[in-house]
């Protein structure tokens, strides 16, 4: 009497699972059908671009609902345990793809020759492409340079950072201080790049001649000579420079704002009616009170000065002694085709953040918190 | 006595601090305030003149010209409306003792002279839209540029560059929330074999410079044929984007009471109910935050479109930067260009600050 029925019950079960894997594959055969469909066609650009924001949008949250489907589908032990791979698997899957895999795949790549395929030499020679990073004339000046990047960019826009944040804290005006500050944080850095380029701007000598810079106009009203301020090593490298402190001081501003508002009153109080003075206990009592947070502002900003390639690549191209790590990088990959010296470098730069990659691990297996 | 002492020392330290404060920020509106009038003037303008001339400024101004008669020597001393100077002075201008100057104008031979008066010049009126539609337009473009020459041109077409960065922006923020979404409340509530691993991964890989990817993945896209398509662009910002989602959406999701989870549990929802249902509301502000972030960096990205999107479908970094590598002087398309790229993101950011804010204090180092 029992085993028909189970049977059955069976039957059912692999009917559906079978159907619903059906379903899954359908689906993902009608998506990309539509990615055929945008990458060929000649639509009119309007109608793509809807087609592709509904189509990405709605897809993912269709990819999600099947699978979950699917898993349901699945007699209750298997559902139940596969459950939660629906949930990360994606998300697991894509950051193996796009970010764990790549290290060792770059890696391997870096001791590669220029278009990747065979070993770059036996012995030592497998070393070639680091040895070229770290002798190369070019290099050196790159790594002098992201060194300039690295302690003048971040040490001035965390001191610009911590200066307004204090200030605009005793203002009534604070909001729109801050919001002026903060401003260039949503310009891209070509953006940016433009609005400065513009600054500098240089046009000679001779008659008739209109500097239209403001910086050069400045120069001029002052009495001295302009300026073609972007060709001029190494005062280049602080011109650029200048550009990265204006975007990123409202970063450390508004990280460090934060931090300051959570100091006692009292503290601050008290420190007064001792007689201290504003700089004895801003030095005494706010920045001890904030260490914390200003490491934190201090290695985001070191982190990205490391990686800074859009502001270098847009202003000068790398040229007349302003080239950086990341510029090179991509130099060597798109402009002189050598994926084994690209990848050399790529693997500089992760080294070079490997330290912050410990300190996040160890913070966070502390208290489940990196910063 | 002392009272009001005290309160005239505050008063002055707050006129000290907001005199400071307004100093800077004088000097960080400036650089942008310069583009945002340049790109409203003549393109012709915007080279005899800096962009501060459309201020109310004292200038000299045209009020009339005289020739020199043949007979007079151009050569040595030249002698004019009583006042002696050589050629090489009276090109660069002499101001007479009346106030008018006087300027050579072109070579010796020309033996125009025009004059001048210093007087104030008011707002300046000639402000145009034009350079706005040229840099929009895909067609073609005439301008006068600083030589005065007629020039034509095809038009950069900022206008299809905007779009698509819209048609890659919207997606590349919406997919990367949903999927750490998953992730997060994946990692927060539900058990399963390597959930530490994984989740001590997800924190390793926070900062890893994103250069890292680009070779090996350009490998992969050129074996798929996902160059230059929006689908490889939005995984490609998805990939980049993943760890700091999760991490931020797991330190939020995971602090939600969990009494609330368990009566849901309770009441026979399954886990993709609970979260569609209940999770997703709930972390509302938490994915505006994480929104704003996202959608701001992608807008403005200029390296991951670079590599994997290029010419093929041009985002508006991509755009500019090509205005300013091949029309480095053309100030009245880039000044223009640039403020349509900034329109969007300054609009989000100052509507949604709040929430962009929240998001920044959350954890902000990224790949």
């Amino acid at each position: 009497m029992e085993t028909p029925q189970k049977d059955s019950s069976a039957l059912t079960t692999l009917g559906r699972i079978l159907l619903s894997f059906l379903v899954s594959i359908a689906t993902f055969w009608g998506l990309w059908q539509v990615f055929l469909f945008l990458r060929d066609s000649d639509a009119p650009q309007l109608v793509i671009i809807l087609v592709a924001i509904l189509w990405g949008v709605g897809g993912v949250a269709l990819l999600f609902v099947v699978l979950n489907w699917f898993v349901e589908q699945l007699p209750g032990e298997w559902g139940r345990k596969l459950q939660p791979f629906v949930f990360i698997g994606p998300a697991v899957a894509i950051m193996a793809w796009y970010l764990i895999i790549p290290v060792f795949r770059t890696l391997i790549l870096s001791f590669k020759g220029p278009l990747g395929q065979e070993w770059i030499g036996t012995g030592w020679a497998i070393f070639n492409n680091y040895k070229f990073a770290f002798t190369d004339r070019i290099m050196l000046e790159t790594f002098r340079n992201n060194l300039l990047w690295m302690v003048f960019g971040t040490a001035l826009s965390v001191s610009f950072g911590l200066l307004v944040a204090v200030l605009a804290d005793r203002s009534k005006f604070e909001p729109i201080y801050k919001a002026i500050i903060f401003m260039p944080m949503a310009i891209s850095f070509v953006g940016a790049g433009v609005i400065w380029k513009f600054v500098y701007t240089y046009r000679g000598v001779g008659v008739g001649i209109q500097e239209i810079g403001l910086l050069n106009a400045i120069v001029i009203a002052l009495g001295w000579e302009s300026q073609p301020w972007l060709s001029l090593p190494p005062w280049n490298n602080f011109f650029l420079i200048i550009i990265m402190v204006w975007l990123q001081t409202g970063f450390a501003m508004v990280i460090i704002s934060s931090a300051i508002k959570g100091i006692p009153d009292e503290l601050l109080e008290s420190a007064r009616i001792d007689g201290a003075t504003e700089v004895q206990a801003f030095f005494g009592i706010t920045v001890p009170y904030i260490k914390g947070t200003l490491l934190t502002v201090t290695t985001t900003i070191v982190i990205f000065s490391l990686k800074l390639f859009d502001i270098v690549r847009v202003m000068t191209g790398g040229n007349n002694g302003t080239n950086v790590i990341a510029n090179e990088f991509y130099l060597q990959r798109f402009t002189y085709g050598n994926t084994g010296r690209a990848s050399a470098i790529a693997i500089i730069l992760l080294i070079a953040v490997v330290p912050v990659i410990v300190y996040n691990l160890r913070e966070f297996n502390k208290d489940r918190r990196a910063f | 006595m002392a009272t009001s002492s005290l309160k005239g020392q505050k008063k002055r330290s707050s006129l000290i601090i907001n005199g400071v404060l307004i100093l800077i920020c004088l000097i960080w509106l400036t650089p942008t305030l310069g583009v945002f009038i340049t790109s409203f003037r003549d393109s012709q303008d915007i080279f005899n003149s800096g962009w501060w001339a459309v201020f109310p400024h004292k200038a000299d101004g045209d009020i009339g010209e005289l020739i020199l008669e043949d007979d007079i020597d151009v050569d040595g001393q030249i002698i004019i409306e009583g006042t002696s100077a050589t050629f090489e002075e009276w090109r660069e201008g002499v101001v007479l003792p009346d106030g008018r100057k006087l300027t050579w104008y072109g070579n010796k031979r020309s033996r125009k002279i025009t004059i001048s008066e210093e007087g104030w010049v008011g707002f300046a009126s000639n402000l145009t839209l034009d350079n706005y539609k040229d840099v929009i337009t895909g067609k073609e473009i005439s301008f006068t540029d600083a030589g005065g020459n007629e020039i034509i041109r095809k038009g950069n077409n900022l206008g299809g560059a905007f779009l698509n960065s819209i048609a890659v922006a919207v997606p590349a923020t919406v997919i990367p929330i949903l999927i750490a979404a998953f992730a997060a409340f994946g990692f927060s509530w539900l058990k399963f074999p390597g959930r530490d691993l994984f989740f001590t991964m997800i924190v390793a890989i926070l900062v890893v410079p994103l250069q890292i990817s680009l070779v090996p993945i350009l490998q992969d896209y050129t074996k798929l044929d996902l160059n230059g398509t929006f689908l490889g662009i939005w995984l490609a910002h998805t990939g980049f984007g993943l760890p700091l989602a999760t991490y931020l959406l797991f330190n939020y999701i995971s602090t939600l009471p969990r009494e609330l989870l368990e009566a849901a549990y309770i009441d026979g929802a399954s886990n993709f109910t609970i979260f569609i249902r209940l999770i997703l509301p709930l972390s509302v502000p938490a994915l505006a935050s994480f929104a704003i972030f996202q959608f701001l960096w992608v807008w403005n990205d200029y390296l991951v479109s670079l590599v994997f999107l290029g010419e093929k479908t041009r985002v508006i970094t991509y755009a500019l930067a090509s205005i300013v590598g091949e029309k480095g002087q053309d100030w009245h398309l880039l000044t223009s260009g640039a403020f349509i790229s900034m329109l969007l993101p300054l609009a989000v950011f100052f509507a949604l600050q709040r929430y962009f804010v929240r998001g920044m204090l959350a954890g902000s180092v990224k790949g």
